[in-house]
């Protein structure tokens, strides 16, 4: 299992690179796709197999596939990859670099710290987990479907926005 | 899984991919019974030599990359394919000793998982092409796997509820008094529209329609990378088959209390199933695109939701 750790650790970080360097969209997304695959395999290793399970079925399966679809609507050609090319000059990389130093520097000193204690690799049932979500964490599971309704609401009234008379 | 789970995988692998290109001749043949003509009859026994013919042909053809295509993706994009149907058959249980993992947690959830991802073979394919009748497929694919897929899983979920387990050993051992199929014929038929439109095969194959779209998403595909979708998508009615199988007709238990043969009456009830996918072809016209698409989203969506809340509410009535 620590292999598979590894492994996937070392893909997710790899490809999430690559995510963000690639100039042209669809292969960025692509390599966001291969990033939460092993973001998966990392659950699975931890014993999370239903949330390994889940993030496949949602993100990688659902998720990007709509965001594959709107940028393949778009039909991005050379400019977008020019322009994708001109945002990745290093001055550009100054913050988003100093930001991701600030967490690299908490993860860092999480590991230090020996009251931190690493995952015991238990499996997790997936009824444990049902049941944790309609005991402890009701809440957090009933303001989340206000925020899909929400959602579903917004849509549902943008799409029938009546057609405005110039 | 006795002894070798890795001579058990290759077994399957190697049996699911020769079902799979025994299926083009097996549809060409019946389609050609059904539309009252011979179909291809001439190689070999009942023509069964037309696989090999084929097969011969598809690898010596000239494998083309179109100049305008994205190379990489365009040659990623049928590996998927194949490579999400096989994975997929690591959870199907042949029989109580023949399967990889079907006794896993959470293998329906794996089976759900890696079915959703076979969309991006046909979405990326259609991109990669960089033509407009592959994009136009590739959008349909897209929107047509997603809508489906949302009531694929809940579809199934009153079956999880009554067998109160993920793992597909354990839904086939609760079939032993009852086949699902009865408690859950609304799941089964709910289930049944969303494999037809996941594998996109007809009569909802509109990503692929020819009579508009030319090929739709494998138009620029020529050679084995077509032959890759074309097994894929026999390998993909293999799997259905053989979820419907394992999921409401009890897998591989033996039906009418005849005797126990578990890979018999498992083989033979996937085989019924692909023929019925056959027939549906032969028989069903397409539907409009969008009729397809609103009747996903207006009514089989709903009537899922309601098969998942009456289920919970009759095993809730009865404890």
């Amino acid at each position: 299992m620590d292999l598979l750790f590894s492994t996937c650790a070392a893909i997710a970080v790899l490809a999430t690179a690559l995510a963000i360097s690639r100039p042209d969209p669809v292969h960025a997304l692509l390599n966001l796709i291969v990033s939460l695959l092993a973001t998966a395999g990392v659950m699975f290793s931890l014993g999370a197999a239903l949330a390994a399970a889940l993030q496949v079925l949602v993100y990688a399966g659902a998720i990007m596939v709509l965001f594959v679809f709107v940028v393949m609507l778009l039909n991005a050609g050379p400019e977008a990859r020019e322009r994708e090319r001109r945002l990745l000059r290093p001055r550009y990389w100054l913050l988003p670099s100093a930001m991701c130093a600030v967490l690299l520097a908490q993860l860092l000193y999480g590991m230090a710290t020996p009251a931190v204690a690493p995952a015991a690799g238990i499996a997790v049932e997936a009824k444990a987990v049902g049941i944790r979500f309609y005991g402890p964490y009701l809440l957090a599971v009933e303001l989340g479907s206000f925020l899909l309704l929400a959602g579903l609401v917004a849509a549902w009234r943008i799409g029938r926005m009546p057609e405005r008379t110039a | 899984m006795n002894g070798s789970p890795l001579l058990t995988a290759a077994l399957i692998l190697g049996g699911l991919v020769t079902v799979s290109a025994l299926l083009i001749w097996a549809e060409r043949r019946l389609l050609g019974l059904w539309q009252d003509r011979y179909g291809p009859n001439r190689a070999g026994l009942f023509g069964i030599g037309h696989v090999l013919a084929d097969m011969i042909k598809i690898f010596m053809k000239d494998d083309w990359i179109p100049p305008f295509a994205d190379r990489v993706v365009f040659t990623l994009a049928p590996a998927i394919v194949m490579a999400a149907g096989l994975l997929a058959f690591a959870v199907v249980p042949l029989s109580p000793q023949i399967h990889v993992a079907a006794d896993w947690n959470i293998a329906l959830l794996f089976f759900l998982a890696v079915s959703s991802l076979a969309v991006y073979s046909v979405l990326l394919g259609g991109w990669a092409s960089n033509s407009k009748y592959a994009l136009l497929g590739a959008l349909r694919a897209s929107a047509q796997t997603i809508a489906y897929e949302v009531f694929m899983g809940l579809a199934l979920m009153g079956i999880v509820a009554q067998a109160g387990t993920f793992s597909l050993t354990g839904i086939v051992e609760a079939q032993r008094d009852l086949w699902f199929i009865v408690p859950q014929l609304l799941g089964f038929m709910i289930f049944l529209v969303a494999a037809l439109a996941e594998t996109h095969r007809a009569p909802l194959d509109l990503p692929e329609a020819e009579h508009e779209l030319t090929a739709g998403f494998h138009t620029e595909y020529s050679g084995m990378k077509f032959g890759m979708f074309f097994v894929g998508e026999y390998a993909g009615v293999a799997l259905a088959s053989a979820m419907l199988t394992t999921l409401f007709f009890g897998g591989w238990l033996a039906p009418f209390g005849l005797p126990e043969a578990p890979l018999l009456w498992f083989a033979l009830k996937t085989a019924f199933f692909i023929v019925c996918f056959i027939w549906l072809r032969a028989a069903l016209p397409r539907p409009r695109y969008d009729q397809l698409m609103s009747f996903g989203w207006k009514v089989l969506l709903p009537l899922s939701l309601v098969n998942v809340a009456v289920t919970g509410a009759v095993i809730l009535w009865r404890s």
